[in-house]
């Protein structure tokens, strides 16, 4: 990026490299949302609909993962994705793809907690009925995902808030690769450790701003459904 | 007309159910046969929700066995339940009607065609495509209708489906039940409104404190019933 | 109607995320270095120059030195470029390594406030400078990270004849970060900090630091290259990596070193010895 210009120097004049960086970070943080959301909520519907020994424990953890430490996740990551680890063969060590992967680890857990707690809630509610019209296991998890999906969203709007916001996980298996790995959260870790302390607070209110923005676009996305469906 | 029935008749033997340390419902020995609408009536806690959900195979009696056309453990492809208090699914009213067509194996091709005839059934119609939760209690009591008739059912249980309406929803609602049974469906409706049992039965089933007290011809438990309590019922009194 | 709109965006974004290796993978490499090669601005000088001549991608994950050998340790990377010579040989010695090459130098500055609590400014003997520290408890800030930085300031205090790990107090602070971090810490607390002079030049947030010591021979500060060992780790690329280490002993790669200048002075001052293989 150019030096001696302040963030808004910067958006105003349409900087490529800020571009890149903004489009990294999103493609990154929405690649992540996407896997955790595909696992993650039928995995969390499946919790709340079955009963085995043992569920309490993993319900326990699992909303425990919700506040897994970034750094460690990336640590965790960068040692199965290093070439002396066990995926190493695979060479996906400091590329964007290891960050998704990372991020979508860490964030998991989030989206099948709160997908848990949705369905059990829903299913109180909706238990007599799908029974009464013998809806079998795979289509009650179906159902009761489709049925909440507001709330779903917002958990997803969670998931995707902590992604974009974290830099441990993504700086240890992405490596901050200049025009290559470099994501926003990272770029504003660079410029501080720079000293570019006005250019790093202004990327950071970027930052923020697009996270807003993805928030207000999910906000018409449920307001425009209720009035489809209820 | 309609196809042979084959989860009929319901035959309850010396069924008991308990739960929590409590009798609900105590060696229950009764037959549900084809023909006009069965009311299940009684105070309330006699266990007429229970009664109906065991018809149903919501639940499972603790003593005791019940078959469906001779068979125990029948699925419930034959049968349908409208509950008191329905639950909408977050869809639009046709949808909620789709759901169901399709959970009872309708093929995708004909579901556009009945879900038009049913919501026509129950007066839905203009309704159609709005939310189902936005409509009023006697509506959706009225496309829970819709849900259970389409599954073509047998037997159509009902849970008190007007004990929180108005009249004229009231109304709309027996009409709907009275249409199902002139075709043929085995109505069983629990009530706690004897103008409704006058309106609709058939057939009367009365239940005091978890025990079948009698179970005859609608006309015989309204003016000559056998027991006390039945009496005292119909004369209008508490019966504890 | 739901599961197969997200499949779909699902396959989009991950075809999207993974070709991006797939199609960088072509003709590039990674090189682990240091924090103080990458915040000077260094890599974004000479890199585009080596790009133009040979069409390969070089991919810089900046780490402290103990983590940037640790990384090639690992195969995660092609080429290692530090400045802990000692580190390095033990690097190649242990087999990590092909080869140990001199690349540049520069000299590391001490750094500290200008209102000079430990009476220091304008000095050309970093020793006696530590030890008026250690003696006044000036605040002073350490990577504490086993960079080269860090190896290159724990041999200066025993130079100084101070055993630092018994004469530590809190004027010492040792926050394990890079040297950016490190030069905005001592400017926010008025501590002195050792930096390499690159570093210090780039710096954006110096508040009321100056150079309090420079010029003493000790300070100064050797960078070497060194290709992975692909006996060790056959997925190195070592063409590729050769051919970059190649360049930067060459002429070629030795002036573009040089031409590195921020406000018109030099920063790195290159000094191989003679070409590599």
């Amino acid at each position: 990026m150019q030096e001696g210009l302040n963030a808004w120097q910067l958006i105003a004049g349409a900087d490529p490299t800020l571009f890149a960086i903004v489009q990294l970070s999103l493609m990154i943080s929405l690649s992540a949302v996407a896997i955790a959301a595909v696992v993650g909520l039928p995995l969390g519907a499946l919790l709340a609909l079955t009963r085995f020994p043992g569920r309490n424990l993993v319900i326990v953890v699992l909303n425990a993962f919700m506040g897994l430490p970034p750094v460690v996740v990336g640590l965790a990551v960068y040692l199965l994705l290093s070439r002396s680890g066990p995926l190493g063969q695979f060479g996906i060590l400091f590329t964007p793809l290891a960050m998704v992967i990372a991020q979508a680890i860490l964030i998991l857990p989030i989206i099948a907690a709160l997908s848990r707690q949705t369905i059990e809630d829903l299913w109180l509610e909706y238990r007599d009925e799908l029974t009464a019209m013998d809806v079998g296991p795979a289509g009650r998890v179906t159902t009761l995902l489709w049925d909440a999906r507001l709330s779903l969203l917002t958990a997803l709007l969670a998931g995707f808030g902590r992604a974009a916001a974290e830099v441990g996980a993504v700086m240890i298996v992405g490596g901050n690769i200049d025009g290559f790995t470099r994501t926003m959260t990272t770029t504003i870790a660079l410029e501080t450790s720079k000293g570019n302390l006005p250019l790093a607070l202004g990327l950071g209110l970027v930052l923020i701003a697009l996270v807003l923005a993805i928030n207000a676009a999910a906000w018409t996305v449920r307001v425009w459904s209720e009035r489809q469906a209820g | 007309m309609r196809a042979p029935v084959n989860d009929l008749p319901v035959l309850f033997e010396r069924v008991s159910l308990r739960a929590g340390g409590m009798t609900i419902l105590d060696r229950i020995d009764a037959i549900i046969e084809p023909g006009a609408p069965t009311l299940v009536v009684g105070p309330n806690g006699a266990g007429k929700s229970s009664f109906l959900r065991l018809c149903m195979g919501l639940s499972a009696p603790s003593e005791g066995r019940i078959t469906w056309g001779g068979r125990p453990d029948a699925k419930p492809t034959r049968r349908a339940f409208v509950f008191q208090r329905p639950v909408m699914l977050r869809r639009t009213a046709a949808g909620n009607v789709a759901y169901s067509l399709k959970q009872a194996g309708v093929p995708r091709e004909q579901r556009a065609e009945r879900i038009a005839r049913l919501l026509a059934q129950v007066g839905l119609s203009e309704l159609a495509a709005r939310p189902a939760r936005r409509l009023s209690g006697g509506e959706q009591q009225r496309l829970a209708l819709a849900r259970a008739l389409a599954r073509d059912p047998d037997l159509l249980l009902l849970d008190e489906p007007t004990a929180s309406l108005d009249p004229a929803a009231t109304r709309s609602v027996e009409e709907i039940v009275r249409a199902a049974a002139s075709s043929g469906i085995k109505v069983v409706m629990a009530s706690h409104d004897l103008g409704q049992v006058r309106r609709l039965a058939g057939t009367v089933m009365f239940l005091v404190r978890g025990t079948l007290r009698e179970h005859e011809a609608a006309d015989a438990f309204l003016n000559t019933p056998s027991t006390p309590e039945a009496a005292a019922f119909v004369r209008g009194d508490l019966v504890v | 109607m739901l599961n197969r709109r997200l499949a779909i965006v699902l396959a989009l974004s991950t075809g999207l995320v993974a070709s991006a290796p797939a199609l960088a993978q072509d003709k590039s490499i990674v090189v682990a270095s240091t924090t103080s090669t990458q915040d000077s601005g260094l890599f974004g000088h000479i890199l585009p120059l080596f790009k133009a001549k040979s069409g390969i991608d070089v991919k810089v994950i900046a780490q402290g030195t103990g983590q940037a050998l640790d990384t090639a340790r690992r195969g995660d990377a092609d080429v290692v470029l530090v400045h802990a010579k000692l580190q390095e040989e033990k690097f190649v010695a242990d087999g990590f390594g092909v080869k140990r090459f001199d690349l540049m130098y520069n000299d590391f500055v001490l750094i500290g406030p200008a209102s000079d609590a430990a009476g220091i400014k304008g000095s050309n003997d970093v020793a006696a400078a530590l030890q008026a520290i250690q003696k006044k408890a000036a605040p002073f800030v350490s990577r504490g990270d086993k960079s080269g930085t860090h190896a290159a300031e724990l041999a200066l205090w025993k130079q100084a004849g101070i055993e630092i790990e018994t004469a530590k107090g809190p004027w010492y602070r040792e926050i394990g970060q890079g040297m950016g971090a490190a030069l905005n810490m001592a400017s926010s607390s008025n501590a002195y900090v050792l930096s390499d002079r690159g570093t210090w030049l780039s710096f954006k947030n110096p508040g009321d630091l100056v150079i309090a010591v420079e010029g003493d021979r000790r300070l100064f500060n050797q960078y070497g290259v060194i290709l992975v060992n692909p006996e060790k780790h056959p997925t190195v690329k070592k063409e590729l990596g050769q051919t970059f280490i190649d360049w930067l002993l060459s002429d070629d790669g030795q002036a573009a070193i040089a031409g590195y200048k921020i406000n018109g002075k030099q920063l790195f001052f290159p000094n191989a010895q003679r070409k590599a293989s």
